[in-house]
């Protein structure tokens, strides 16, 4: 595994590709956030909110991105992590994660990251600074 | 009627960083890292600890912002920005509590469209933040109608 630090800016880690979204995953997540928002788990509430379908917790999907950067927590941690939510996430999308050093101080990194589905289009945005210890 | 509730916090509350909870939610985003939940690894990593996903303070309970009386349908998530001081610990006590930082409108498609800016904190015993996580939600004018009714 390469280690963050070693990272030029410009260069990516690797891309995470999600397995298709399913229903449980959204229950999953519902229950072990308390999010119970019945848009996201039930498809009457997410018709009657004027959804073509259930669609994914935009916290769900900041979760899952933020996981490129799990290994590297021995070496530094996330010290901010911002993220716009951009577009809906639907039961069978698939999700790719990704990130991209942009930017390079003493004991900061800075990277792009954004959740794309399988269309091309960013569905959540953000930064992520990276701390060195 | 939120533009009143700008600066106003709700008590702390005092939170633990449950090991079980801590399990549910890393398979929950599919990040089950040994660091977050096998024992022996997070007693060997530089925390001497097991520690939670960024994200995981969104099961935390921040208390009730008095007067501040949010729909539980309706509201679009527009933003989320976690600030972290350090991880949060396994096992640790966090003390929590939310603040109405701003509230503003803003002319859109569909009406005027409603952002509250809304900031939970987390503390340790002595007062000393760890982590606080910022949500910008979204309130259309179609939502903020049914609330005034």
């Amino acid at each position: 595994m390469t280690k963050l630090s070693e990272l030029e800016i410009g260069e990516s880690l690797k891309d995470v590709q999600l397995e298709a979204v399913s229903r449980l995953d959204l229950i999953k997540y519902a229950g072990a956030s308390g999010d119970y928002n019945p848009i996201h788990t039930i498809d009457e509430e997410a018709s009657k909110a004027g959804l073509p379908g259930i669609i994914a917790h935009g916290m769900w999907t900041m979760g899952n991105l933020a996981k490129l950067f799990t290994a590297h927590y021995e070496e530094g941690f996330i010290k901010d992590y911002s993220i716009r939510f951009k577009g809906m996430v639907f039961v069978d999308d698939v999700i790719t994660l990704q990130a991209t050093l942009n930017e390079k101080t003493q004991n900061q990194l800075s990277f792009d990251v954004k959740a794309v589905n399988q269309a091309g289009s960013e569905v959540i945005k953000g930064k992520v600074l990276y701390h060195q210890y | 009627m939120f533009k009143d509730s700008i600066g106003k916090r709700s008590n702390k509350v005092k939170n633990i960083v449950e090991r079980g909870a801590v399990k549910k939610f890393a398979e929950a985003i599919g990040d089950t890292h040994p660091l977050y939940l096998d024992e022996e690894t997070g007693k060997h990593s530089r925390y001497k600890q097991n520690i939670a996903p960024p994200t995981f303070p969104r099961v935390f309970d921040y208390g009730i912002i008095e007067g501040l009386n949010l729909p539980n349908k309706g509201l679009i998530h527009g933003e989320q920005i976690y600030h972290y001081e350090r991880p949060l610990l396994v096992g640790e006590e966090i003390y929590c509590y939310a603040e109405v930082k701003d509230y503003y409108e803003k002319a859109g498609k569909n009406g005027s469209m409603g952002f509250l800016v809304l900031e939970n904190n987390g503390e340790d015993i002595n007062g000393k933040a760890i982590f606080t996580s910022t949500s910008i939600v979204i309130i259309t004018e179609a939502v903020r109608k049914v609330l005034t009714v």
